[in-house]
């Protein structure tokens, strides 16, 4: 499969009055044309600051790219002149942002703001641009889109205003679109036609997407890939089914447990305890280790790198070397890896497949 | 909108009537003649000239007088100046305080927002510095300190300007740089708040990702947005400009209307006062319309409804 984009050992921190936030330490992963990678994990994690680099959008006076590469279209676009990445931004790579109520200008018509980067990137005349614009609308859903293009953001309600940046993002076609917690902020039936819409077009345009989320539920729903993110570092990637199916990260299994389910027994909803790491000084090991009831000595010492669970699977923890003691996840967690071939809990088709 | 314009104007009205009626009955409290050397005058010629201008009335019905051909448009006569009606009085003095005041606020909003908006834009840097700098100095220097400044320098050292004379458009430029200082540290301050807090913002990192440069950024996503509390403050500043300036009005030796209200006060001359009053009510209230409908023209979210919602 091609190779959309690739993220290569990326390290970068930012300069604070407090010290040096290792925000982001040692970062790969690829993305392939047509797919949906999601990335989950807690605040603070890193999502939001990886793909933020990728578009370079990170404040440029505090932020400092220590180490790796972006490989997006044979170039590396850390290495990429400002000017040249205007003509990234928007054309290439696009962007949505979380919260719909406050990513639209106040003061400028819907039209116009989609207008824009048609003006900008293919050079259309202003009556073509608004053309495709009415298209655009149309096709994200909005109705009588010709009437509505005159008006102002606060004119439309959260969900609309989430479509109107989904055209803006797709005016030109990009080859890669990063949402990043578009569905956050809204509510949850809102959010379920608007991950309708965003697969819908994902398949008209061919698009590969990055999709940042906390909620495993979105992921569930929309992603082919899995990364989960910790502390600045990816701790676990696979395919949706590995990693829902077959975890093996102690921090996956963490999230995957704290998710809430219908059909579970217990009363209250399990929550990973203690806090995310400090990353002005960030843990010397495995950064999970002291939320962890499954740390280890060496947890505590070095960092463990990726093991390889299958081809398409890898995930950071000691567990995983041949020498480490075999432990068993949390009962949850087991009940789903019966499930899943290839596990070592499967129980074949008597668990009633897959 | 048209209903609100309006509705606006009714409401001006009974303001300016309030003001009127207030300030009656405040000059009334007043000791003192509005005759320029009262105790010359004998008692008999005094009562001629009571009489002649109705103020041995008592003051309920001087007052339905005064009102009465104040809705007629008349503020009455100058007891100072000889044969001189109010109005033409004030609109001859006015004249020249405005054309000082006007070009005070153009000069000195453009100077501010282009300061403002590099010290936003250069955030930190020596051009932050430098124009946070030349904000403060504006603000807590007195215009007059500028004044008399900029006349010793241009003026006096330099003669590339008359002293103290009134002549042509030339003159008004000093006395015009000295009032700016005002408004230029005012705009430069909140366009540089402003400015700062809408680049932080989540549409101008859209428009970023959108691919816009950082001029587009600058002017046609974040400066319409950083304007609208600009201003707010403003109008009033305005106000105050257009209606004249007492102390830049004497050192430039300009015939506008703060000297003209300064002698009126000290003479006594309520015709003028009021007339003064009036019109300087009737300025602000205007400006504050003009204020309200312009925000409704850059901020699209405030809209100007009869309905009053």
């Amino acid at each position: 499969m091609e190779k959309i984009i690739e993220v290569k050992d990326l390290e970068l921190s930012f300069h604070t009055f407090a010290g040096e936030v290792k925000a982001i330490r040692g970062v790969n992963f690829e993305v392939f044309k047509g797919e949906t990678l999601a990335i989950v994990g807690e605040s603070g994690s890193g999502k939001s600051v990886t793909t933020k680099a990728i578009m370079r959008l990170l404040p440029e006076s505090s932020t400092e790219f220590k180490n790796g590469q972006i490989l997006f279209d044979g170039k590396d676009l850390l290495k990429t002149s400002d000017k040249d990445m205007q003509k990234v931004r928007g054309k290439e790579i696009s962007m949505i942002f979380q919260d719909p109520m406050t990513s639209l200008n106040p003061t400028m018509p819907i039209g116009k703001q989609i207008m824009e980067p048609l003006l900008k990137h293919q050079k259309l005349s202003k009556e073509e641009a608004r053309r495709k614009s009415i298209e655009l609308l149309s096709l994200v859903g909005m109705p009588q889109p010709e009437q509505r293009m005159k008006q102002y953001p606060h004119q439309f309600s959260g969900g609309q205003r989430q479509r109107i940046v989904i055209a803006v993002a797709l005016a030109c076609n990009p080859k890669l679109l990063i949402a990043d917690e578009p569905t956050t902020a809204l509510d949850v039936t809102i959010q379920a036609q608007i991950l309708e819409l965003m697969k819908d077009l994902q398949k008209k345009i061919e698009t590969s997407i990055i999709f940042i989320t906390h909620d495993l539920g979105v992921v569930a729903n929309v992603a082919d890939r899995v990364a989960v993110m910790y502390g600045g570092q990816i701790v676990e990637f696979g395919t949706v089914d590995e990693i829902f199916y077959n975890p093996q990260h102690p921090y996956t299994w963490g999230l995957l447990s704290s998710m809430p389910s219908l059909d579970t027994t217990e009363e209250k909803l399990y929550a990973i305890p203690g806090s995310p790491p400090d990353l002005l000084d960030p843990p010397k090991g495995d950064a999970f280790a002291l939320r962890s009831e499954y740390a280890m000595k060496i947890d505590m010492e070095e960092k463990p790198p990726l093991f390889k669970v299958s081809d398409t699977h890898y995930a950071a923890t000691w567990l995983l070397h041949p020498d480490a003691p075999k432990v068993d996840p949390p009962a949850a967690i087991v009940e789903r890896m019966k499930k899943f071939p290839g596990s070592r809990y499967y129980e074949g088709s008597a668990g009633g497949g897959r | 909108m048209a209903k609100y314009i309006i509705k606006r104007v009714a409401y001006m009205f009974i303001s300016l009537f309030l003001i009127a009626s207030f300030t009656f009955v405040l000059m009334k409290l007043l000791p003192g003649s509005p005759l320029a050397s009262a105790e010359k005058l004998s008692v008999e010629q005094r009562e001629v000239i009571y009489e002649k201008y109705g103020l041995n009335d008592p003051i309920p019905v001087q007052y339905v007088r005064y009102m009465g051909n104040l809705a007629k448009g008349d503020f009455g006569v100058s007891f100072q100046f000889k044969k001189a009606d109010v109005t033409t009085l004030i609109v001859s003095k006015l004249k020249y305080s405005m054309i000082l005041g006007a070009q005070a606020l153009v000069f000195g909003t453009i100077v501010g927002i282009v300061l403002g908006m590099i010290a936003a834009l250069k955030q930190n840097t020596i051009w932050d510095y430098g124009s946070t700098v030349i904000a403060i100095l504006g603000v807590s220097i007195p215009s007059f300190v500028f004044a008399v400044m900029l006349q010793y320098v241009f003026a006096v050292h330099w003669e590339f300007f008359d002293v103290g004379l009134w002549n042509s458009w030339k003159s008004s430029v000093l006395p015009s740089i000295a009032l700016a200082m005002g408004p230029i540290a005012i705009a430069a301050r909140f366009i540089r708040t402003e400015m700062i807090e809408v680049l932080s913002s989540d549409y101008i990192m859209l428009a970023k990702a959108k691919g816009a440069s950082w001029l587009e950024i600058a002017f046609k996503h974040a400066f319409r947005n950083a304007l609208i509390p600009l201003i707010t403050v403003l109008g009033p500043v305005a106000a105050g400009l257009l209606t004249g300036s007492l102390v830049v009005e004497q050192i430039f030796a300009i015939p506008g209307i703060g000297e003209q209200f300064v002698k009126s006060i000290n003479s006594n001359d309520f015709a003028v006062i009021m007339g003064t009053t009036m019109f300087f009510s009737v300025f602000l209230i205007v400006i504050i319309l003009i204020v309200d409908i312009l925000y409704g023209i850059i901020d699209p979210r405030i809209r100007l409804s009869g309905g009053g919602k």
